[in-house]
């Protein structure tokens, strides 16, 4: 069925249809809408989850993880700083292996405070271990969480799972999407059926041990495991939901890639306005392609590789600043991904859309007339830049 | 329970604690906690939530945990969110039938992960409502990182964080009152307890915050060898100088119903209680009588308002 729907409140309804045990709630801009439907759906009885009105994010995820290991299937939703204040629970939350799912509505992160889009929250939260994926529209954030208790509840992935969209731009923009019949989510979802839980009466259960360094690394090596596997599992979860929706998903997006000389790689609502970008240059006869990528963790270093060895020239589009003075985090995963290729493209990484700038199909046109400098010349100049900022004469 | 307390009948139930655990010889810990779990009903299941603090990473180090029961520690600041999440998903599982029996849920967490960096998650839960148990072990310092001040601790302690000097000697501020901070949550049922004697205030006391529906709190003292500096086997001897003197007076509000549980028959001087620790030393060298006389003051100032509150 068609419904216009907000990216939250696509999120709420899948939420809904899920009718999960629990839901730890907590709001921050921009992802308040979340709770506040789903708040809706417990005040009609529409679902008869657990929904606990928590004090703050750190205890909403809390929640999620006391929960998840009592035998219930959580979920949450928060952005920015309100992710920052969980950023020791992720962890907890991951080496617990516990697959909770939590809606990231990407916002920057302060200081200075600012509520718009971009990725300096998640991208912190990179190396928590829980899976991330990232939605370019409405539609991929409806899909997106959908799949993401199949693939975290696996038994031989056990991960939490970070559905990510970006906010308001796709959190709060209307748009035509499809959803699917809540039957069919829930045969989709399926039950959850931990194999040890706290509330299990047979079998007692401990969590969350002092791990001695006699026993830490092995636990460590389980969970790096664990993410790996997550990869197979991605693909296997996204070829069932094919078969329920017709819609494709894989660990990236190729755009035009067949041929391309010229590509970027980009990430989440941005990707929409590049591939404007790049049907406009494909009509002016540039060889121009886009790779959006999807899940960024786990990696898809080896898609990646291969989906840019034909390529002259590349730009990563990194929406979240390191702060590594060598470039963003999608830059440092691409560059490590090419190592490996004969023959690698020319790379460059470009900063870009922090704290909501805007980028535009002409901004994304200018970084394509660089890469085909770059592509003529083999001079690449400047490997790290910012795209969008005032110069320092416009400031004064 | 059995309207009259009788501790032989207690003990012989199996334990949930077990021996073996790792807390030093002479800690309050491991008997507030046993004390406390022994109150629940042999044929009711618990889960065990527990702050990070000594006692978690002395009763379970992987693979080994002292708890029968299940157990979930996650971190220090959010114990009782923890529960409120294991408390939340019983309720939600009861509902859709894929859980019986009754199952009670039962915080520990220290001074620290509970009067300081767990206050706001203690808070929300007390707030919340959740049917749970938050019991503050309270030991008046940072015990499992070294002996560091919390708001628990009382004024001239020496701590590591308030040592003694030549300019400045122990801890400046008095100790937080958390039991009425609680009792000001308007929940069921908050006391003040400590294990004492034949155990029957502890006993009693864990009984009604397991049983009564809603969220209760149990604040009780935890003497600790190493933090107050005590001969570990004057444990029960210093717990009762703390009652004695009226430094840790015994009470309960249930329903917003102030009761004494406990009245010396004869108030002792404080410095009864701080002559045998260590951490008090320094108050007692010549030029600090002072010291004793405020700290005297304080206990009195708040033992004659709870006698108000109780109108014992």
């Amino acid at each position: 069925m068609s419904n216009r729907l907000s990216g939250n409140e696509a999120v709420a309804y899948a939420m809904k249809q899920i009718n999960p045990d629990v839901m730890g709630a907590f709001p921050i801009t921009p992802s308040t809408e979340i709770p506040e439907y789903f708040a809706q759906y417990v005040a009609d009885g529409e679902v008869n989850t657990e929904y606990v009105t928590v004090e703050s994010e750190h205890s909403s995820m809390s929640v999620c993880i006391a929960a998840q290991a009592a035998g219930a299937r959580t979920v949450s939703a928060t952005s920015s700083c309100g992710l920052a204040l969980m950023y020791e629970l992720l962890y907890v939350a991951a080496s617990c292996r516990l697959p909770i799912v939590l809606a990231c509505v990407n916002r920057a992160l302060s200081g200075p405070i600012n509520i718009n889009n971009d990725y300096s929250d998640s991208m912190g939260a990179r190396d928590s271990g829980w899976i991330q994926i990232y939605a370019e529209n409405n539609q991929e954030a409806y899909d997106n969480f959908l799949m993401a208790m199949p693939i975290g509840e696996t038994p031989e992935v056990r991960l939490p799972v970070m559905s990510c969209m970006d906010g308001f731009i796709t959190s709060h923009a209307v748009e035509n999407i499809e959803l699917l019949d809540t039957d069919t989510v829930r045969k989709f979802i399926g039950e959850y059926h931990p194999e040890n839980y706290l509330l299990k009466r047979e079998n007692p259960l401990a969590v969350g041990p002092y791990d001695v360094s006699a026993y830490y690394m092995e636990h460590k090596v389980l969970e790096a495991e664990a993410m790996k596997v997550a990869k197979s599992r991605i693909l296997e979860v996204a070829a069932e939901f094919e078969r329920i929706s017709g819609r494709h998903y894989g660990l990236l997006e190729e755009y035009r890639m067949e041929d391309a000389r010229l590509a970027l790689v980009i990430i989440g609502s941005s990707a929409g306005t590049a591939k404007a970008a790049v049907d406009k240059l494909r009509e002016d006869g540039v060889k121009a392609g886009l790779v959006k990528i999807r899940v960024f963790r786990p990696f898809p270093g080896e898609e990646l590789a291969r989906a840019l060895a034909g390529t002259r020239a590349v730009a990563v589009m990194d929406k979240s600043e390191g702060f590594s003075a060598n470039g963003g985090p999608l830059f440092a995963e691409t560059r490590s991904a090419l190592y490996d290729l004969q023959e690698r493209p020319y790379l460059i990484d470009i900063v870009y859309g922090l704290g909501g700038r805007d980028v535009k199909t002409e901004d994304i046109e200018k970084v394509f007339g660089r890469l085909t400098d770059i592509a003529v010349t083999g001079e690449v100049g400047p490997v790290y830049t910012h795209m969008g900022q005032r110069s320092k004469e416009d400031n004064a | 329970m059995s309207t009259v307390y009788n501790l032989k009948r207690e003990v012989e139930k199996p334990v949930r604690l077990t021996g073996g655990h790792r807390l030093c010889a002479g800690c309050g810990a491991g008997i507030v906690v046993a004390g406390v779990l022994r109150a629940l009903d042999e044929e009711d299941r618990a889960v065990v939530v527990n702050a990070t603090s000594c006692l978690e990473v002395s009763t379970f180090i992987y693979p080994y945990t002292a708890y029968m029961d299940s157990y979930i520690h996650s971190a220090f600041e959010n114990s009782a969110a923890t529960c409120s999440g294991v408390e939340a998903a019983y309720n939600a599982l009861k509902r859709r039938g894929k859980v019986e029996g009754t199952v009670k849920f039962i915080t520990f967490a220290g001074d620290g992960g509970t009067y300081d960096i767990g206050f706001q998650s203690l808070s929300g839960a007390m707030e919340r409502g959740h049917d749970m148990v938050y019991v503050c072990y309270d030991n008046e310092a940072y015990m499992n990182t070294g002996i560091q001040r919390s708001s628990s601790t009382p004024s001239f302690a020496r701590t590591t964080t308030t040592p003694v000097g030549s300019v400045q000697q122990g801890k400046k501020q008095n100790k937080k009152d958390l039991t009425e901070i609680l009792v000001a949550h308007n929940i069921p049922y908050v006391a003040q307890a400590a294990p004492l004697g034949n155990f029957k205030d502890l006993h009693t006391k864990s009984y009604k915050a397991i049983y009564t529906e809603g969220p209760c709190f149990l604040n009780i003292l935890s003497p600790c060898p190493r933090g107050w500096d005590y001969p570990m086997a004057r444990l029960a001897e210093i717990t009762k100088l703390a009652v004695d003197t009226c430094v840790w007076p015994l009470y309960e509000v249930e329903e917003g119903v102030w009761r004494l549980t406990y009245k010396p028959k004869k108030k002792l001087p404080v410095e009864d209680f701080l002559r045998p620790q260590g951490r008090f030393r320094h108050m007692f060298q010549p030029g600090n009588e002072w010291m004793i006389a405020e700290a005297q003051a304080y206990v009195d100032q708040k033992w004659e308002r709870l006698l108000e509150h109780t109108g014992a």
